[in-house]
């Protein structure tokens, strides 16, 4: 009997259309599967494909609302391209997102009296300080002690989470707010501003375009970002050639940190007006940023993009719960499935996959 | 006292249980060099396939079953990703474990707030549970506690003792020199990938048919991610497992004791991941992973071409 094998040889630089070809074959394999699931779950994939297209891109209300989730997608989702690019692993940016936003909070809570222009940029500097400070501990232990940062990060988020839980149930409760767990309301001057009646506040929505550019021009145009995408793609090269790699380490994850704790403060300052336990803070924007960085193929310009997609299928997803009585979790399947095809797809773009015959 | 010491002890093993379970599965596949995140989406989809199918059919063990092979099932996707493919299996666990999430929301819709016909009821050990003290602390459990506890000596034995053991260490600490002794290495990772989503789905079915018992969306609430944390802090041994999962299960159970002191739960719940980190440091000293025998190749897909 003869039998296959699938062999997998190593390509140089994939061409870029090569790569944006697999990007769109895996993401239409991977709405095939998706459609698949919901058909044997018992719901009509046609009509969630519509509802969820519909619901976040199809009127100026959705597509609000889609740039409205695509902010902090877009803000942590170029910072953890960043670190990517580096092989450095920061799967936390949901927690430094969460600890940027205490920060933010505190700051906006001490001093509601301070001008907007004066209160602003200081809640968003204590929230990248904030998510800075959270990434520096698995930083330093990587830096340091080379522990694994996927690990560190991990755990990091569920103890941001309970920091938070403790805070807002604790010290941080607004006395007004009569048992439950949520911080007095910001002052009008620690509120940021909206585009008109949507809810898109632009001064985070301009912070993660100026991110996605900076951080590009950064990873492109500078001996640091030379040195940051040798140390990703050849660690060897990047030690034998002199380069510090624990200062690299210490960078991309001091600057994803903050970056996602930035996106932290314009969800409380931006969307809540108020701290609260995790879950309202933030759905998970952090992890979804993981996607959002690895869709863009790790380029951080592209994450505008990607996370302008991800964001209208969040809207798209809280669409189809209403129309066809869903759990909130169904977008799930969606993050999971994409993410998968997303990661093989990359095969296909760095090996040439053949299927060998065997006597 | 006694009584006290009764309930805490009566308590917290039930409630480790699942997290024994997860963590035994992912001992041994981390043991291969595969790191599975996605235990989280691998137990929730455990949980409501036992619930679904023991509310079907009105068997427990059945549901039980039947989330052992959906555990396997989705453990199937992150082997592929992660050995055949040799994706980022931190991605690629990440994926599994929404996925998981996803699926089991969807599925699960219709059985939120039902009562379940045919709960695993506990099984007391004749003779031993009626022991004075000893009795209600060990011996009045359901059958998935037991087989649990069972399966700790069990598995040390073969990771430690047999063939069997060290194969899977070997191909987990240095997979190039499993591969020239002609070992394969692909499919040792395979079997142990799998073999931890079937442990994970049996954790999941416990927490659905026997724990709780009902279907809640989201039930695990984490349990997975401690379940990541647990691995490490056992230092990858099944024995120290046990230990790990029932220290964690009595944290959860000592919140109920000690939030009435003023002591916070939140506070209490941060520790398993406190301790995970500061033994992930710990572990970092060259000597002491040596001794203990880390996997050395953790997280590195093999490729005999690209040794």
């Amino acid at each position: 009997m003869k039998s296959f094998r699938l062999r997998m040889e190593r390509r140089l630089e994939a061409p870029r259309a090569a790569q944006v070809r697999a990007l769109a074959v895996s993401l239409f394999l991977a709405l095939i599967v998706i459609g698949l699931l919901f058909a044997l779950l018992g719901v009509n994939p046609f009509y969630a494909y519509q509802r969820i297209l519909v619901g976040g891109f199809g009127s100026l209300y959705g597509l609000s609302e889609t740039i409205a989730k695509a902010i902090p997608l877009a803000l942590a989702g170029a910072g953890l391209s960043l670190a990517f690019r580096a092989r450095v692993y920061n799967i936390g940016a949901e927690g430094q997102l969460l600890i940027g936003a205490i920060f933010g909070g505190v700051v906006a809570l001490n001093f509601p009296e301070w001008p907007r222009l004066a209160l602003m940029p200081t809640m968003f500097l204590a929230g990248f300080l904030g998510g800075a400070l959270w990434a520096s501990i698995p930083a330093l232990l990587k830096a340091r002690f080379r522990v694994d940062e996927v690990l560190t990060t991990l755990m990091m988020v569920y103890i941001a989470s309970d920091v938070v839980r403790y805070l807002v149930y604790g010290p941080l409760r607004g006395p007004e707010e009569r048992g439950f767990p949520y911080s007095s309301r910001f002052s009008a001057t620690a509120q940021l501003p909206h585009i008109d009646i949507t809810r898109i506040h632009y001064p985070t929505l301009i912070l993660a375009i100026l991110a996605a550019i900076l951080l590009y021009l950064l990873l492109e145009r500078t001996k640091l970002g030379y040195e940051i995408r040798v140390a990703g793609e050849n660690p060897a090269a990047a030690r034998y050639a002199g380069m510090d790699t624990q200062k690299i380490i210490v960078i991309v994850l001091l600057i994803s940190g903050g970056l996602a704790g930035m996106a932290g403060v314009g969800e409380v300052a931006g969307i809540h007006a108020r701290l609260s336990p995790p879950e309202g803070i933030s759905p998970g924007y952090g992890f979804t940023a993981i996607i959002v960085a690895w869709l863009a193929r790790l380029n951080p310009l592209a994450t505008l993009l990607t996370a302008f997609l991800i964001g209208g299928l969040l809207v798209g997803g809280d669409a189809i719960q209403v129309a066809l009585n869903l759990p909130a979790a169904t977008i799930q399947v969606f993050n999971g499935v994409i993410l998968l095809f997303v990661i093989a797809g990359d095969i296909f773009t760095r090996y040439r996959i053949r299927l060998e015959k065997q006597a | 006292m006694i009584d006290f010491l009764i309930s805490i002890v009566s308590l917290t093993i039930p409630a480790g249980t699942a997290l024994l379970y997860g963590t035994l599965g992912e001992v041994y596949a981390e043991r291969s060099g595969v790191l599975n995140l996605g235990v989280e989406g691998m137990m929730i989809m455990g949980a409501v396939t036992g619930f679904a199918v023991t509310t079907a059919t009105g068997n427990a063990l059945l549901g039980i079953l039947a989330a052992a092979i959906i555990g396997v099932l989705m453990s199937l996707v992150h082997a592929f990703a992660s050995v055949t493919l040799r994706v980022n299996q931190v991605v690629s666990g990440l994926a599994l474990t929404m996925l998981g999430l996803g699926i089991s929301g969807m599925m699960g819709k219709r059985f939120i707030g039902l009562p379940l016909a045919g709960r695993l009821t506990p099984l007391d050990i004749p003779v031993l549970s009626d022991l004075p003290i000893l009795g209600p602390m060990f011996f009045r459990f359901n059958i998935l506690v037991y087989f649990s506890i069972l399966l700790v000596p069990l598995l040390w034995f073969i990771l430690y003792k047999t063939h069997w053991g060290i194969t899977l260490r070997s191909v987990g600490e240095n997979p190039a020199a499993a591969d020239a002794m002609g070992i394969n290495v692909s499919l040792v990772r395979y079997l142990a990938v799998m073999f931890g989503g079937m442990l994970a789905g049996l954790g999941g079915a416990y927490l659905s048919v026997a724990y709780a018992p009902a279907w809640i969306e989201g039930m695990t609430a984490g349990a997975g991610w401690i379940v990541i944390a647990l691995t490490i802090f056992s230092l990858w041994d099944p024995r120290r497992a046990l230990l790990g999962a029932y220290l964690f299960g009595g944290v959860r159970v000592l919140q109920f004791f000690l939030q009435p002191l003023g002591i916070s739960p939140n506070l209490l719940n941060m520790l398993p991941f406190l301790l995970t980190i500061v033994v992930l440091w710990m572990i970092s000293e060259q000597a002491f992973r040596r001794r203990i025998g880390v996997p050395a190749a953790l997280m590195q897909p093999y490729s005999r071409e690209e040794r």
